[in-house]
């Protein structure tokens, strides 16, 4: 399995790029690193000296602001130095190729690459043939992966629900074209939660869906029966004019998380979205807003969740030099 | 003219009904006995012994990419024309979907001086089914064939609709034309580089489904009936598609089929997550496609293998795999490949061979293929047991990308001949 290029020969983090091939006890070693920085985050002084000297190139090649601001604010506070390059609207516009970016960055001696790309694969090509010293952080690839966010989902599940064995977890939304969703589904599998189920229309699940370790509903009143964490996908406008969906207000009427369906789902139910969410399209105002609702201290928490990820990619590039 | 004896192999013709240790005996270019010592009156000026090879008729690949014109930065006629060589491959048929497309003489005669200039193998082009390959009006299908286009095809390109496709093929048919068809319904395959199944659904990759292969078949069989127009239709990927194809030929349809040889061994499976040498199309499917792809050969619903060669520069495959430009190196794993499905009891060898030389032959309506006395002296002499590594050394395709790359196979050809002339000679090690 060729993941394995994440791993250095100890089988330390060296690039994070799938949660595929990784173990639970690395996820929750993540998990844990986490933990002890987002108590400082609180504090008054909101760095450590950990990248002191290094030098992280955020590169998005697609649009984000959320997550490119988590991994600009997690560099920051892990002492690195930080540069963010829009190269959806620079380089790759006047044809340079993807691998003539990297290199060019590379010759300015830089320690770690943060990627979002708009294709599947893209990190993975990048780890590949970047410098052996340079460490890659997959920030969302293609409908691929998007592991920081299924991490810091995590670290929200387990700060709220604890044990992970005892959940049952519900997906919603558009699986097909959803990152984050298999990231997701790899997360919760590899860290042992009782159910995963994805619920969409079949337009929106890929082929053989139950092969990522999954059950399946196409409805929200049979699909939220015993859930514990909701997890809310964002819905792309595109959907609709590529006829995948009808129209948000039938989507809304059908997959929409409204008061009334969220009492489906377990009393103690935590409702989760990666944004940015579209109210009155997957969700409504009332729930989004409401108590059940912890969408905020997911932003909150990835911060520290990218500082584990980083400080633990470079601390490994570090012992292996 | 030179006379060639060659000695002591296994002389193995599927044409002829023929599998027995002899000689085979050239003249002028032409066979002129197979199987028994020569006479005496026949002294050769060159006698190739064959001890531990076999002997068989040049394989015929019905279909392959040289690149050129048009993509010379990927290989040239000088470089693939050596690798078909070097693979047994005595003729080959090259895909229309040249720079410029082979919709007018003017190209088909361009190719034909590549071609010459070279001197071997005999390249056979595949016209155009539409010009520019846009599959809105038709070529000039008539000029094509007079000027030596084998078939018109409109390679991976779609046809506008299923009008214009039906009057491309009542055409062809008043011209006595082949149509050779990869199946593939365009917007169903929506851009997908990946079976949809397993592999697509993990790495999140746009996918195709097999029944973009299977509808876009049943209705080239409709319009086959329709129009009565001799199809054939390639590199078949899927286990519906070989139903299909069985149900039609039952049925009484003149109908022909071939498969890549990589469909016959890898399935998505086998892909290395985001290794662009595993994007290929039709894309790599799933075991039971496999095993009935295999079972499709071995009962003669597939007719032929052909080696769907597609050689890329480097930088082709180099990116994010959905980004990466579709089609293997394969023209010189075509005959280790044949050889692995016999030793895994897929078919038996006379099959294999038959399905390399008779049988591509047959499906082009060509004299070839066979080892007759008076035909061309087109023919491969390979050991079946040189076990090979795929590297720099060995390999003479300009294309590096083949997922065997750097990975041993068994069987390699030691001879090849092309109208009595020594086209390949592997070098001793």
């Amino acid at each position: 399995m060729d993941d394995n290029i994440q791993l250095n020969a100890q089988g330390q983090l060296k690039h994070f790029l799938t949660i595929e091939g990784l173990s639970r006890a690395l996820l929750t070693e993540i998990l844990d690193t986490a933990e002890s920085f987002a108590g400082m985050t609180e504090q008054r002084v909101k760095k450590v000296p950990l990248l002191r000297g290094k030098t992280i190139v955020n590169l998005f090649f697609e649009n984000s602001t959320r997550t490119k601001t988590t991994f600009e604010l997690a560099g920051t506070r892990l002492s690195a130095d930080v540069l963010s390059m829009n190269i959806a609207t620079s380089a790759t516009a006047k044809g340079e190729s993807l691998l003539d970016t990297i290199r060019n960055l590379e010759a300015m001696f830089v320690d770690m690459f943060v990627v979002r790309h708009a294709i599947s694969g893209a990190a993975h090509f990048i780890a590949q043939h970047a410098a052996p010293h340079i460490s890659v952080i997959n920030a969302g690839d293609g409908q691929h992966a998007h592991p920081t966010q299924a991490m810091l989902d995590m670290f929200t599940i387990r700060q709220l629900k604890h044990d992970f064995t005892q959940l049952r977890v519900a997906i919603i939304g558009d699986i097909l074209h959803s990152r984050v969703a298999r990231s997701q589904i790899q997360a919760l599998n590899t860290l042992g939660a009782a159910e995963v189920r994805v619920i969409a229309p079949k337009t929106l699940l890929p082929a053989e869906v139950e092969s990522l370790g999954v059950t399946v509903s196409h409805s929200l009143g049979q699909g939220l029966r015993d859930i514990d964490v909701i997890i809310m996908l964002r819905l792309q406008k595109e959907r609709m004019t590529t006829a995948l969906l009808p129209s948000e207000s039938e989507y809304f009427k059908c997959f929409g998380l409204t008061p009334e369906k969220l009492k489906l789902a377990k009393p103690d139910a935590i409702v989760m979205h990666p944004g940015p969410i579209n109210r009155g399209v997957e969700i409504d105002s009332k729930v989004a807003d409401g108590p059940q609702s912890v969408i905020l201290r997911q932003v909150s928490n990835g911060v520290a969740v990218r500082m584990a990820i980083m400080s633990m990619a470079m601390q490994k590039q570090g012992a292996q030099g | 003219m030179s006379r060639i004896v060659i000695k002591n192999g296994r002389i193995i013709d599927p044409a002829n009904n023929l599998d027995q240790t002899g000689s085979v005996q050239i003249a002028d270019g032409k066979i002129v006995a197979v199987g028994q010592e020569p006479e005496d009156g026949f002294s050769a000026e060159r006698v190739i012994d064959a001890k531990g090879c076999i002997v068989c008729p040049g394989f015929i690949d019905l279909s392959t990419r040289l690149r050129e014109p048009g993509h010379s930065r990927k290989a040239t006629f000088a470089s693939e024309t050596k690798a078909a060589a070097g693979a047994g491959v005595t003729t080959l048929c090259l895909q229309p979907d040249t720079l410029p497309a082979m919709d007018t003489p003017a190209v088909v005669e361009l190719v034909k001086d590549l071609a010459e200039k070279v001197g071997y193998p005999q390249v056979l082009p595949i016209g155009a089914l539409s010009q520019k390959l846009e599959g809105a009006e038709l070529s000039g299908m008539l000029s094509l064939k007079l000027a030596g286009c084998i078939a018109v095809s409109n390679a991976n390109q779609p046809m506008r609709n299923l009008l214009v496709l039906r009057r491309a093929m009542e055409y062809a048919a008043s011209h006595g034309l082949l149509v050779i068809v990869r199946p593939n319904e365009y917007y169903l395959s929506n851009n997908g580089c990946a079976h949809e199944g397993k592999f697509a659904t993990r790495y999140g990759l746009p996918s195709i489904p097999e029944a973009a292969e299977t509808i876009a078949l049943a209705q080239c069989l409709e319009l086959a009936e329709l129009t009565g127009c001799r199809m054939h239709f390639g590199q078949i990927s899927g286990k519906r598609s070989v139903i299909r194809i069985y149900q039609a030929k039952k049925y009484g349809l003149n109908v022909s089929a071939d498969v890549a040889v990589h469909q016959l061994h890898l399935t998505e499976d086998d892909i290395t997550p985001f290794d662009s040498a595993y994007h290929v199309l039709p894309p790599l499917r799933t075991e039971e496609d496999k095993q009935y792809l295999r079972q499709g050969l071995a009962n003669g619903t597939l007719d032929c293998i052909c080696s769907d060669h597609q050689p890329h520069d480097i930088d082709a495959k180099l990116g994010a795999f959905p980004e990466t430009e579709p089609g293997m190196s394969s023209l010189e794993t075509l005959l280790p490949l044949m050889l692995a499905l016999v030793e895994q009891g897929a078919i038996n060898l006379e099959h294999g061979i038959a399905a390399l030389t008779r049988k591509p032959a047959q499906v082009l309506g060509l004299d070839k293929g066979a080892l007759t006395p008076g035909l061309a002296a087109d023919i491969c002499i390979f050991d079946p047991e040189r076990v090979w590594q795929v590297d720099d050394l060995t390999w003479n395709s300009q294309g590096h990308n083949t997922p065997f790359w750097g990975k041993s196979l068994k069987g390699r050809v030691v001879h090849t001949l092309q109208g009595g002339r020594v086209i390949y000679s592997l070098l001793p090690i």
